[in-house]
Protein backbone atom coordinates (compact mmCIF):
# COMPACT_ATOMS: atom_id res chain seq x y z
CA UNK A 1 0.00 0.00 0.00
CA UNK A 2 2.68 2.47 0.95
CA UNK A 3 4.20 2.11 -2.55
CA UNK A 4 1.80 4.20 -3.98
CA UNK A 5 2.74 7.22 -5.54
CA UNK A 6 2.56 10.90 -4.11
CA UNK A 7 -0.78 12.54 -4.70
CA UNK A 8 0.78 15.61 -6.87
CA UNK A 9 1.78 12.58 -8.88
CA UNK A 10 -1.25 11.51 -9.80
CA UNK A 11 -3.30 14.99 -9.75
CA UNK A 12 -0.35 17.23 -11.53
CA UNK A 13 -1.21 20.68 -12.68
CA UNK A 14 -1.34 19.75 -16.30
CA UNK A 15 -4.48 17.22 -15.12
CA UNK A 16 -6.54 19.50 -12.84
CA UNK A 17 -6.05 21.98 -15.72
CA UNK A 18 -8.13 19.75 -18.37
CA UNK A 19 -10.65 18.56 -15.59
CA UNK A 20 -11.47 22.75 -15.08
CA UNK A 21 -11.32 23.39 -18.44
CA UNK A 22 -11.85 19.86 -20.49
CA UNK A 23 -10.46 20.62 -24.81
CA UNK A 24 -13.18 19.90 -27.60
CA UNK A 25 -16.01 19.21 -24.88
CA UNK A 26 -18.74 19.78 -27.19
CA UNK A 27 -20.93 17.98 -29.51
CA UNK A 28 -19.82 17.36 -32.90
CA UNK A 29 -22.10 17.71 -35.54
CA UNK A 30 -19.29 16.42 -38.13
CA UNK A 31 -18.72 13.16 -36.13
CA UNK A 32 -18.81 10.05 -38.48
CA UNK A 33 -17.99 7.53 -35.51
CA UNK A 34 -19.05 7.73 -31.92
CA UNK A 35 -18.63 5.31 -28.80
CA UNK A 36 -20.11 5.60 -25.27
CA UNK A 37 -17.48 4.39 -22.98
CA UNK A 38 -19.47 3.26 -19.11
CA UNK A 39 -17.75 3.03 -16.04
CA UNK A 40 -20.43 0.70 -13.68
CA UNK A 41 -18.84 1.22 -11.28
CA UNK A 42 -18.57 4.72 -10.75
CA UNK A 43 -21.03 5.99 -12.72
CA UNK A 44 -18.67 7.58 -15.36
CA UNK A 45 -19.63 8.21 -19.04
CA UNK A 46 -17.95 9.25 -21.90
CA UNK A 47 -18.78 9.93 -25.60
CA UNK A 48 -16.40 10.57 -28.19
CA UNK A 49 -17.12 11.21 -31.08
CA UNK A 50 -15.04 11.35 -34.15
CA UNK A 51 -14.55 13.48 -37.78
CA UNK A 52 -12.70 10.67 -39.77
CA UNK A 53 -11.51 11.60 -43.39
CA UNK A 54 -10.29 8.62 -45.52
CA UNK A 55 -7.58 7.57 -43.57
CA UNK A 56 -6.93 10.85 -41.22
CA UNK A 57 -9.18 11.98 -38.11
CA UNK A 58 -9.65 15.41 -38.60
CA UNK A 59 -11.74 16.29 -35.17
CA UNK A 60 -12.26 14.82 -31.95
CA UNK A 61 -13.94 15.68 -29.18
CA UNK A 62 -16.44 14.10 -26.10
CA UNK A 63 -19.30 14.87 -24.00
CA UNK A 64 -20.21 12.65 -20.40
CA UNK A 65 -19.75 13.43 -17.00
CA UNK A 66 -16.94 12.13 -15.05
CA UNK A 67 -13.79 12.06 -12.57
CA UNK A 68 -10.91 14.47 -12.76
CA UNK A 69 -8.92 11.66 -14.18
CA UNK A 70 -11.19 10.36 -17.14
CA UNK A 71 -12.48 13.93 -17.82
CA UNK A 72 -8.39 15.01 -18.16
CA UNK A 73 -7.74 12.07 -20.23
CA UNK A 74 -10.51 12.21 -22.34
CA UNK A 75 -9.47 15.98 -23.06
CA UNK A 76 -5.84 14.92 -23.75
CA UNK A 77 -6.93 12.30 -26.02
CA UNK A 78 -9.08 15.04 -28.73
CA UNK A 79 -5.99 17.30 -28.78
CA UNK A 80 -3.47 14.26 -29.18
CA UNK A 81 -5.66 12.43 -31.73
CA UNK A 82 -6.80 15.25 -33.87
CA UNK A 83 -5.10 15.16 -37.46
CA UNK A 84 -3.26 12.01 -36.96
CA UNK A 85 -3.77 8.86 -39.19
CA UNK A 86 -5.86 5.73 -38.11
CA UNK A 87 -2.48 3.91 -37.91
CA UNK A 88 -1.05 6.46 -35.39
CA UNK A 89 -3.55 6.42 -33.51
CA UNK A 90 -3.91 2.62 -33.14
CA UNK A 91 -0.43 2.84 -32.14
CA UNK A 92 -0.89 5.80 -29.77
CA UNK A 93 -3.49 3.95 -28.16
CA UNK A 94 -1.65 0.86 -27.40
CA UNK A 95 1.30 2.43 -26.15
CA UNK A 96 -0.76 4.96 -24.16
CA UNK A 97 -2.51 2.22 -22.65
CA UNK A 98 0.52 -0.04 -22.00
CA UNK A 99 2.21 3.06 -20.33
CA UNK A 100 -0.80 3.51 -17.80
CA UNK A 101 -1.21 -0.32 -16.99
CA UNK A 102 2.61 -0.54 -16.70
CA UNK A 103 2.33 -2.97 -19.30
CA UNK A 104 4.78 -3.76 -22.05
CA UNK A 105 4.44 -1.61 -25.41
CA UNK A 106 3.02 -3.89 -28.20
CA UNK A 107 5.45 -4.53 -31.12
CA UNK A 108 5.14 -1.15 -33.31
CA UNK A 109 4.39 1.43 -30.68
CA UNK A 110 7.25 1.19 -28.57
CA UNK A 111 8.70 4.56 -30.33
CA UNK A 112 5.78 6.81 -29.96
CA UNK A 113 6.20 9.77 -28.17
CA UNK A 114 3.36 10.49 -25.60
CA UNK A 115 3.93 14.00 -24.89
CA UNK A 116 1.59 15.67 -22.35
CA UNK A 117 -0.38 11.94 -22.12
CA UNK A 118 2.78 11.35 -19.77
CA UNK A 119 1.00 13.39 -16.96
CA UNK A 120 -1.31 10.58 -16.77
CA UNK A 121 1.10 8.11 -15.91
CA UNK A 122 0.87 8.62 -12.15
CA UNK A 123 -2.18 6.64 -12.03
CA UNK A 124 -0.33 3.27 -12.75
CA UNK A 125 0.50 3.28 -9.08
CA UNK A 126 -3.25 3.93 -8.16
CA UNK A 127 -4.64 0.56 -9.39
CA UNK A 128 -8.46 1.35 -8.79
CA UNK A 129 -8.53 4.61 -10.63
CA UNK A 130 -6.53 2.93 -13.89
CA UNK A 131 -10.03 2.17 -15.68
CA UNK A 132 -10.79 6.02 -15.58
CA UNK A 133 -7.69 7.20 -16.98
CA UNK A 134 -8.33 4.42 -20.12
CA UNK A 135 -12.03 4.40 -20.66
CA UNK A 136 -12.47 7.36 -22.66
CA UNK A 137 -9.42 5.40 -25.18
CA UNK A 138 -11.51 2.36 -25.11
CA UNK A 139 -14.37 4.42 -26.47
CA UNK A 140 -12.32 5.70 -28.94
CA UNK A 141 -11.18 1.98 -29.82
CA UNK A 142 -14.80 1.31 -30.32
CA UNK A 143 -15.65 4.19 -32.08
CA UNK A 144 -12.73 3.43 -34.49
CA UNK A 145 -13.53 -0.40 -34.96
CA UNK A 146 -16.99 0.99 -35.52
CA UNK A 147 -18.49 -1.96 -33.68
CA UNK A 148 -20.26 -1.69 -30.19
CA UNK A 149 -21.64 1.56 -29.69
CA UNK A 150 -21.14 1.34 -25.58
CA UNK A 151 -17.76 -0.01 -24.56
CA UNK A 152 -17.44 -0.99 -20.46
CA UNK A 153 -14.49 -0.93 -18.20
CA UNK A 154 -15.13 -4.30 -17.07
CA UNK B 1 -37.46 3.43 18.40
CA UNK B 2 -38.69 5.47 21.06
CA UNK B 3 -36.12 4.44 23.55
CA UNK B 4 -33.50 5.27 20.38
CA UNK B 5 -34.79 8.36 19.78
CA UNK B 6 -34.90 9.62 23.00
CA UNK B 7 -31.30 8.77 23.32
CA UNK B 8 -30.72 10.75 20.13
CA UNK B 9 -32.16 13.43 21.57
CA UNK B 10 -29.87 13.35 25.39
CA UNK B 11 -26.69 15.06 25.33
CA UNK B 12 -24.40 13.31 22.84
CA UNK B 13 -21.31 11.71 24.84
CA UNK B 14 -17.48 12.76 24.77
CA UNK B 15 -16.26 9.01 25.70
CA UNK B 16 -18.22 5.92 25.31
CA UNK B 17 -19.22 3.60 27.82
CA UNK B 18 -16.43 1.45 27.35
CA UNK B 19 -12.69 1.98 27.28
CA UNK B 20 -12.17 2.84 23.37
CA UNK B 21 -8.85 2.26 23.16
CA UNK B 22 -8.97 -1.34 25.06
CA UNK B 23 -11.49 -2.18 22.35
CA UNK B 24 -9.19 -0.58 19.57
CA UNK B 25 -6.14 -3.31 20.64
CA UNK B 26 -8.83 -6.09 20.36
CA UNK B 27 -8.89 -4.84 15.95
CA UNK B 28 -5.55 -5.77 15.35
CA UNK B 29 -6.09 -4.26 11.59
CA UNK B 30 -6.85 -0.72 13.29
CA UNK B 31 -3.07 -0.68 13.81
CA UNK B 32 -2.10 -0.41 10.40
CA UNK B 33 -0.79 2.05 8.33
CA UNK B 34 -1.94 2.87 5.02
CA UNK B 35 0.68 5.40 2.68
CA UNK B 36 2.60 5.95 6.09
CA UNK B 37 -0.50 7.17 7.60
CA UNK B 38 -2.63 5.37 10.75
CA UNK B 39 -5.65 4.01 9.26
CA UNK B 40 -8.74 5.66 9.34
CA UNK B 41 -11.52 3.07 8.84
CA UNK B 42 -15.06 4.95 7.97
CA UNK B 43 -15.75 1.95 5.11
CA UNK B 44 -17.94 0.25 8.46
CA UNK B 45 -21.32 -0.06 6.53
CA UNK B 46 -19.22 -1.71 3.52
CA UNK B 47 -18.21 -4.12 6.23
CA UNK B 48 -16.61 -4.16 9.46
CA UNK B 49 -13.14 -4.92 11.45
CA UNK B 50 -12.29 -8.06 13.33
CA UNK B 51 -11.83 -8.56 17.01
CA UNK B 52 -9.02 -10.91 18.36
CA UNK B 53 -11.58 -13.01 19.69
CA UNK B 54 -13.36 -13.63 16.38
CA UNK B 55 -9.99 -13.94 14.50
CA UNK B 56 -9.31 -16.85 16.88
CA UNK B 57 -12.59 -18.26 16.98
CA UNK B 58 -12.22 -19.00 13.50
CA UNK B 59 -8.53 -20.68 14.14
CA UNK B 60 -9.57 -22.89 17.04
CA UNK B 61 -12.27 -24.11 14.76
CA UNK B 62 -9.67 -25.27 12.07
CA UNK B 63 -6.88 -26.19 15.10
CA UNK B 64 -9.31 -28.39 17.35
CA UNK B 65 -13.22 -28.88 15.88
CA UNK B 66 -13.21 -28.71 12.39
CA UNK B 67 -15.06 -31.76 10.43
CA UNK B 68 -18.25 -32.06 8.30
CA UNK B 69 -21.31 -30.23 10.28
CA UNK B 70 -23.74 -33.12 10.83
CA UNK B 71 -22.21 -36.25 9.02
CA UNK B 72 -20.71 -38.81 10.44
CA UNK B 73 -20.24 -40.91 14.14
CA UNK B 74 -17.04 -39.81 14.92
CA UNK B 75 -15.68 -37.60 17.69
CA UNK B 76 -14.69 -34.55 15.55
CA UNK B 77 -18.04 -34.79 13.88
CA UNK B 78 -19.62 -34.24 17.12
CA UNK B 79 -17.71 -31.42 17.84
CA UNK B 80 -18.39 -29.13 14.83
CA UNK B 81 -22.19 -30.17 14.84
CA UNK B 82 -22.14 -29.15 18.78
CA UNK B 83 -20.39 -25.88 17.72
CA UNK B 84 -22.24 -25.24 14.62
CA UNK B 85 -25.92 -25.44 16.67
CA UNK B 86 -24.33 -23.32 19.79
CA UNK B 87 -23.70 -20.68 16.79
CA UNK B 88 -27.04 -20.59 15.33
CA UNK B 89 -28.48 -21.04 19.52
CA UNK B 90 -26.58 -17.49 19.69
CA UNK B 91 -27.97 -15.83 16.38
CA UNK B 92 -31.71 -16.72 17.92
CA UNK B 93 -30.85 -15.11 21.44
CA UNK B 94 -29.37 -11.90 19.79
CA UNK B 95 -32.40 -11.35 17.53
CA UNK B 96 -34.83 -12.50 19.82
CA UNK B 97 -36.14 -15.27 17.99
CA UNK B 98 -38.22 -18.03 19.74
CA UNK B 99 -36.09 -20.88 19.05
CA UNK B 100 -32.97 -22.10 17.01
CA UNK B 101 -35.17 -23.47 14.71
CA UNK B 102 -35.89 -20.56 13.24
CA UNK B 103 -32.70 -19.14 12.21
CA UNK B 104 -31.25 -20.51 8.79
CA UNK B 105 -27.49 -20.28 7.97
CA UNK B 106 -26.94 -18.18 4.75
CA UNK B 107 -23.94 -16.90 2.80
CA UNK B 108 -25.33 -13.59 3.73
CA UNK B 109 -28.47 -11.33 3.48
CA UNK B 110 -28.13 -11.61 -0.74
CA UNK B 111 -28.54 -15.32 -0.58
CA UNK B 112 -31.24 -15.17 2.57
CA UNK B 113 -33.30 -12.44 0.21
CA UNK B 114 -32.83 -14.83 -2.71
CA UNK B 115 -33.68 -17.61 -0.66
CA UNK B 116 -37.24 -16.15 0.30
CA UNK B 117 -37.92 -14.99 -3.48
CA UNK B 118 -36.90 -18.63 -4.66
CA UNK B 119 -38.79 -20.63 -1.61
CA UNK B 120 -41.34 -18.70 -0.71
CA UNK B 121 -41.89 -16.69 -3.52
CA UNK B 122 -42.24 -19.31 -5.83
CA UNK B 123 -44.77 -21.06 -3.90
CA UNK B 124 -46.69 -17.93 -2.66
CA UNK B 125 -46.60 -15.32 -5.57
CA UNK B 126 -48.57 -15.37 -8.52
CA UNK B 127 -49.59 -13.58 -11.78
CA UNK B 128 -51.70 -10.14 -10.82
CA UNK B 129 -50.05 -9.99 -7.07
CA UNK B 130 -48.00 -7.60 -5.86
CA UNK B 131 -44.78 -7.17 -4.43
CA UNK B 132 -43.64 -3.80 -2.35
CA UNK B 133 -40.53 -2.31 -1.82
CA UNK B 134 -39.33 0.95 -1.08
CA UNK B 135 -37.26 3.51 -3.03
CA UNK B 136 -34.42 3.38 -1.00
CA UNK B 137 -33.81 -0.41 -1.40
CA UNK B 138 -30.14 -1.53 -1.83
CA UNK B 139 -29.93 -3.65 -4.99
CA UNK B 140 -29.89 -6.87 -3.16
CA UNK B 141 -33.59 -6.13 -2.09
CA UNK B 142 -34.91 -5.38 -4.92
CA UNK B 143 -33.05 -7.33 -7.74
CA UNK B 144 -34.32 -10.86 -6.21
CA UNK B 145 -38.41 -8.85 -6.47
CA UNK B 146 -37.73 -7.72 -9.80
CA UNK B 147 -36.74 -11.20 -10.86
CA UNK B 148 -39.96 -13.06 -9.07
CA UNK B 149 -42.02 -11.00 -10.72
CA UNK B 150 -41.28 -11.30 -14.42
CA UNK B 151 -41.47 -14.70 -13.98
CA UNK B 152 -44.67 -15.27 -12.28
CA UNK B 153 -46.43 -12.22 -13.96
CA UNK B 154 -46.71 -10.33 -10.72
CA UNK B 155 -45.84 -6.18 -10.24
CA UNK B 156 -43.28 -4.23 -8.71
CA UNK B 157 -44.38 -1.57 -6.12
CA UNK B 158 -42.21 0.80 -5.04
CA UNK B 159 -43.14 3.40 -1.94
CA UNK B 160 -41.67 6.44 -2.53
CA UNK B 161 -38.42 7.97 -0.41
CA UNK B 162 -39.22 11.69 0.48
CA UNK B 163 -36.68 14.73 0.26
CA UNK B 164 -35.41 13.92 3.95
CA UNK B 165 -34.62 9.95 2.60
CA UNK B 166 -37.39 8.68 4.90
CA UNK B 167 -40.28 6.71 3.71
CA UNK B 168 -43.35 8.12 5.37
CA UNK B 169 -46.17 5.29 7.38
CA UNK B 170 -48.60 7.31 4.47
CA UNK B 171 -46.84 6.71 1.29
CA UNK B 172 -45.81 3.06 2.50
CA UNK B 173 -49.57 2.56 3.60
CA UNK B 174 -50.53 3.68 0.22
CA UNK B 175 -48.34 1.86 -1.64
CA UNK B 176 -49.88 -1.37 -0.42
CA UNK B 177 -53.05 -3.18 -1.93
CA UNK B 178 -55.24 -6.34 -1.68
CA UNK B 179 -52.59 -8.19 -4.41
CA UNK B 180 -49.76 -7.27 -1.83
CA UNK B 181 -47.93 -10.42 -1.15
CA UNK B 182 -45.37 -9.98 0.55
CA UNK B 183 -43.35 -6.32 1.57
CA UNK B 184 -39.74 -6.22 1.95
CA UNK B 185 -37.77 -3.00 2.92
CA UNK B 186 -34.60 -2.04 4.78
CA UNK B 187 -34.31 -1.41 8.75
CA UNK B 188 -31.87 0.95 8.04
CA UNK B 189 -30.77 2.84 4.87
CA UNK B 190 -27.59 2.15 3.40
CA UNK B 191 -27.22 5.67 1.62
CA UNK B 192 -28.99 7.60 4.26
CA UNK B 193 -28.56 6.01 7.27
CA UNK B 194 -32.29 6.41 8.10
CA UNK B 195 -33.81 4.20 10.61
CA UNK B 196 -36.77 2.87 9.13
CA UNK B 197 -40.37 2.55 11.35
CA UNK B 198 -40.10 -0.83 10.78
CA UNK B 199 -42.41 -2.03 13.31
CA UNK B 200 -45.10 -0.22 11.99
CA UNK B 201 -44.74 -0.89 8.71
CA UNK B 202 -44.57 -4.68 9.35
CA UNK B 203 -47.95 -3.82 11.32
CA UNK B 204 -49.47 -2.31 7.77
CA UNK B 205 -48.22 -4.88 5.95
CA UNK B 206 -50.16 -7.51 8.03
CA UNK B 207 -52.97 -5.63 7.79
CA UNK B 208 -52.93 -5.53 4.11
CA UNK B 209 -52.96 -9.45 3.93
CA UNK B 210 -49.29 -9.45 3.23
CA UNK B 211 -45.98 -10.99 5.17
CA UNK B 212 -43.11 -8.78 5.29
CA UNK B 213 -39.31 -9.08 5.56
CA UNK B 214 -36.85 -6.72 7.18
CA UNK B 215 -33.56 -6.51 5.31
CA UNK B 216 -31.32 -5.85 8.33
CA UNK B 217 -27.64 -5.96 7.81
CA UNK B 218 -27.29 -2.00 8.36
CA UNK B 219 -28.89 -2.40 11.36
CA UNK B 220 -27.83 -5.35 12.81
CA UNK B 221 -24.43 -3.73 14.69
CA UNK B 222 -26.63 -0.62 15.44
CA UNK B 223 -29.87 -1.58 17.13
CA UNK B 224 -31.09 -3.90 19.36
CA UNK B 225 -33.23 -5.74 16.81
CA UNK B 226 -35.80 -8.16 18.43
CA UNK B 227 -37.19 -10.16 15.71
CA UNK B 228 -40.42 -11.19 17.70
CA UNK B 229 -41.20 -7.04 19.13
CA UNK B 230 -40.77 -6.16 15.44
CA UNK B 231 -43.56 -8.60 14.17
CA UNK B 232 -41.77 -9.49 10.67
CA UNK B 233 -42.02 -12.89 8.97
CA UNK B 234 -38.44 -12.55 7.49
CA UNK B 235 -35.43 -10.98 8.70
CA UNK B 236 -32.01 -11.42 6.73
CA UNK B 237 -28.47 -10.36 7.93
CA UNK B 238 -25.25 -10.65 7.24
CA UNK B 239 -21.91 -11.70 9.81
CA UNK B 240 -19.34 -9.55 8.11
CA UNK B 241 -20.87 -6.30 9.09
CA UNK B 242 -21.17 -7.04 13.31
CA UNK B 243 -17.28 -7.92 13.38
CA UNK B 244 -17.95 -11.14 12.35
CA UNK B 245 -16.77 -13.49 8.98
CA UNK B 246 -17.42 -12.83 5.17
CA UNK B 247 -19.62 -16.04 3.96
CA UNK B 248 -22.12 -16.07 6.97
CA UNK B 249 -25.17 -14.86 7.66
CA UNK B 250 -28.51 -15.91 8.82
CA UNK B 251 -32.21 -15.57 7.67
CA UNK B 252 -34.59 -15.64 10.74
CA UNK B 253 -38.24 -16.48 9.89
CA UNK B 254 -41.28 -17.60 12.30
CA UNK B 255 -41.25 -21.87 12.58
CA UNK B 256 -44.77 -21.94 10.41
CA UNK B 257 -43.68 -20.25 7.32
CA UNK B 258 -40.26 -21.98 7.30
CA UNK B 259 -42.01 -25.59 7.21
CA UNK B 260 -44.37 -24.71 4.61
CA UNK B 261 -41.43 -23.42 2.25
CA UNK B 262 -39.83 -25.92 -0.30
CA UNK B 263 -36.35 -26.28 -0.46
CA UNK B 264 -33.88 -23.47 -1.99
CA UNK B 265 -30.50 -25.36 -2.85
CA UNK B 266 -30.90 -29.30 -2.63
CA UNK B 267 -28.02 -31.85 -2.02
CA UNK B 268 -26.13 -33.30 0.85
CA UNK B 269 -27.57 -32.67 3.95
CA UNK B 270 -31.09 -31.27 3.61
CA UNK B 271 -33.06 -34.51 3.09
CA UNK B 272 -33.97 -37.28 4.72
CA UNK B 273 -34.64 -40.29 2.39
CA UNK B 274 -33.66 -40.21 -0.90
CA UNK B 275 -34.43 -42.14 -3.83
CA UNK B 276 -34.02 -42.56 -7.50
CA UNK B 277 -37.56 -41.15 -8.20
CA UNK B 278 -38.07 -39.22 -4.94
CA UNK B 279 -36.84 -37.05 -2.18
CA UNK B 280 -38.12 -36.41 1.31
CA UNK B 281 -36.51 -33.02 2.76
CA UNK B 282 -35.65 -32.70 6.08
CA UNK B 283 -37.65 -30.06 8.40
CA UNK B 284 -36.48 -26.32 9.18
CA UNK B 285 -33.83 -25.08 9.29
CA UNK B 286 -32.01 -28.11 7.89
CA UNK B 287 -34.02 -28.14 4.73
CA UNK B 288 -32.19 -25.06 3.66
CA UNK B 289 -28.83 -25.61 4.52
CA UNK B 290 -28.15 -27.94 1.36
CA UNK B 291 -23.91 -28.72 1.28
CA UNK B 292 -21.19 -28.46 3.69
CA UNK B 293 -21.93 -25.56 6.25
CA UNK B 294 -19.70 -22.80 6.81
CA UNK B 295 -18.65 -24.00 10.05
CA UNK B 296 -15.63 -21.06 10.97
CA UNK B 297 -17.97 -18.58 9.57
CA UNK B 298 -20.80 -19.25 12.37
CA UNK B 299 -18.81 -19.98 14.86
CA UNK B 300 -17.10 -16.66 14.41
CA UNK B 301 -20.26 -15.18 14.30
CA UNK B 302 -20.89 -16.14 17.28
CA UNK B 303 -17.97 -15.16 18.95
CA UNK B 304 -18.87 -11.77 17.36
CA UNK B 305 -21.95 -10.92 18.57
CA UNK B 306 -20.57 -12.40 22.41
CA UNK B 307 -18.51 -9.73 22.02
CA UNK B 308 -21.11 -6.68 20.49
CA UNK B 309 -23.00 -8.08 23.83
CA UNK B 310 -20.16 -8.02 25.68
CA UNK B 311 -19.81 -4.30 25.32
CA UNK B 312 -23.29 -3.68 24.89
CA UNK B 313 -25.84 -2.86 21.78
CA UNK B 314 -26.84 0.26 23.34
CA UNK B 315 -23.08 1.77 24.33
CA UNK B 316 -21.88 0.83 20.88
CA UNK B 317 -24.84 2.80 19.51
CA UNK B 318 -24.83 5.98 22.07
CA UNK B 319 -21.03 6.02 20.99
CA UNK B 320 -21.77 5.58 17.35
CA UNK B 321 -24.45 8.39 17.22
CA UNK B 322 -22.09 10.72 19.04
CA UNK B 323 -19.43 10.11 16.23
CA UNK B 324 -22.20 10.92 14.00
CA UNK B 325 -23.37 13.77 15.48
CA UNK B 326 -19.79 15.44 15.53
CA UNK B 327 -19.66 14.13 11.71
CA UNK B 328 -22.61 15.86 10.47
CA UNK B 329 -21.94 18.99 12.44
CA UNK B 330 -18.33 19.29 10.33
CA UNK B 331 -19.86 18.05 6.88
CA UNK B 332 -21.93 20.92 7.19
CA UNK B 333 -19.52 23.56 7.72
CA UNK B 334 -17.78 22.56 4.90
CA UNK B 335 -18.12 24.78 1.44
CA UNK B 336 -19.65 22.77 -1.19
CA UNK B 337 -20.38 19.61 0.66
CA UNK B 338 -23.91 18.42 0.64
CA UNK B 339 -25.71 15.75 2.61
CA UNK B 340 -27.92 13.66 1.13
CA UNK B 341 -31.13 13.32 3.23
CA UNK B 342 -32.01 14.45 6.57
CA UNK B 343 -33.98 12.07 8.04
CA UNK B 344 -34.94 12.59 11.39
CA UNK B 345 -33.55 8.86 13.45
CA UNK B 346 -30.38 7.93 11.41
CA UNK B 347 -27.78 5.15 12.41
CA UNK B 348 -23.95 5.25 12.02
CA UNK B 349 -23.35 6.31 8.66
CA UNK B 350 -23.35 9.92 6.14
CA UNK B 351 -23.48 10.39 2.27
CA UNK B 352 -22.38 13.22 0.31
CA UNK B 353 -21.31 14.92 -2.37
CA UNK B 354 -18.40 17.82 -2.73
CA UNK B 355 -19.67 20.20 -5.57
CA UNK B 356 -17.39 20.01 -8.55
CA UNK B 357 -15.00 17.24 -7.30
CA UNK B 358 -15.96 13.48 -8.52
CA UNK B 359 -16.45 11.10 -5.68
CA UNK B 360 -13.42 8.94 -6.43
CA UNK B 361 -11.63 11.44 -6.96
CA UNK B 362 -12.29 12.45 -2.87
CA UNK B 363 -11.57 8.98 -2.45
CA UNK B 364 -8.27 8.47 -3.61
CA UNK B 365 -7.23 12.12 -2.14
CA UNK B 366 -8.51 10.96 1.76
CA UNK B 367 -7.11 7.46 0.86
CA UNK B 368 -3.26 9.24 0.66
CA UNK B 369 -4.14 10.76 4.40
CA UNK B 370 -5.06 6.99 4.79
CA UNK B 371 -8.65 7.73 5.66
CA UNK B 372 -10.89 4.85 4.18
CA UNK B 373 -14.59 5.60 2.45
CA UNK B 374 -16.73 4.01 0.40
CA UNK B 375 -17.19 5.91 -2.97
CA UNK B 376 -19.60 4.76 -5.86
CA UNK B 377 -23.44 4.65 -6.41
CA UNK B 378 -23.63 2.42 -3.11
CA UNK B 379 -25.58 -0.32 -4.58
CA UNK B 380 -28.29 1.73 -4.87
CA UNK B 381 -28.89 3.11 -8.89
CA UNK B 382 -32.43 3.50 -8.93
CA UNK B 383 -32.16 6.08 -5.49
CA UNK B 384 -28.77 7.62 -7.22
CA UNK B 385 -30.74 8.47 -10.49
CA UNK B 386 -33.68 9.64 -8.60
CA UNK B 387 -31.30 11.60 -6.36
CA UNK B 388 -29.76 13.33 -9.85
CA UNK B 389 -26.04 11.94 -8.98
CA UNK B 390 -24.06 8.70 -10.27
CA UNK B 391 -21.78 8.69 -7.15
CA UNK B 392 -21.59 9.90 -3.52
CA UNK B 393 -19.12 9.70 -0.68
CA UNK B 394 -19.74 7.80 2.36
CA UNK B 395 -18.71 7.79 5.71
CA UNK B 396 -19.91 4.91 8.26
CA UNK B 397 -18.85 4.66 11.64
CA UNK B 398 -18.23 1.75 14.31
CA UNK B 399 -17.92 1.21 17.50
CA UNK B 400 -14.53 1.61 17.81
CA UNK B 401 -13.93 4.54 16.05
CA UNK B 402 -12.68 7.80 17.32
CA UNK B 403 -13.80 11.52 17.80
CA UNK B 404 -9.89 12.19 16.17
CA UNK B 405 -10.94 10.31 13.60
CA UNK B 406 -14.02 11.77 12.71
CA UNK B 407 -11.37 15.11 12.16
CA UNK B 408 -9.11 13.38 10.07
CA UNK B 409 -12.02 12.96 7.80
CA UNK B 410 -13.18 16.91 8.18
CA UNK B 411 -9.51 17.69 7.49
CA UNK B 412 -9.15 14.97 4.82
CA UNK B 413 -12.39 16.82 3.05
CA UNK B 414 -10.73 20.74 3.31
CA UNK B 415 -7.60 18.87 1.29
CA UNK B 416 -9.93 17.73 -1.01
CA UNK B 417 -10.82 21.28 -1.79
CA UNK B 418 -7.16 22.11 -1.77
CA UNK B 419 -6.39 19.91 -4.29
CA UNK B 420 -9.17 20.25 -6.48
CA UNK B 421 -8.73 24.06 -5.66
CA UNK B 422 -11.92 24.93 -4.45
Amino acid sequence: MSAAGELSDLYQDLILDHTRKPRNFRELPAANRRAEGYNPLCGDRVSMMLDVAGDTVREVAFQGAGCAISTASASLLTEAVAGKSLEEVRRLVAAFVARVTGGEAPAGSEEVDLGKLEALAGVREYPMRVKCATLPWRALEAALADGEPVVRTE
Amino acid sequence: MSVALEEQRSEQALAPAYDLAAVRAQFPILAETVHDRPLVYLDNAATTQKPERVIAAVGDVYRHSYANVARGVHHLAERATDAFERSRAAVQRFFGAASPEEIVFVRGTTEAINLVAASWGSANVRAGDEVLITGLEHHANLIPWQRLCAEKGAHLRVAPVDERGEVSLEAFAAALSPRTRLAAFAHVSNVFGTVLPVREMVELAHRAGALALVDGPQAAPHLAVDVQALGCDFYAFSGHKVYGPSGIGALFSRAEILREMPPFLTGGGMVRTVSFETSDFADPPTRFEAGTQNLEGAVGLAAALEFLDGIGRENAASWERALLARAVERLAEIPGVRLLGAPRERASLVSFVIEGVHPHDAGTVLDSEGIAVRVGHLCAQPLMASLGVAAVVRASFALYNTLEEVEALAAGLSRVREVFGR
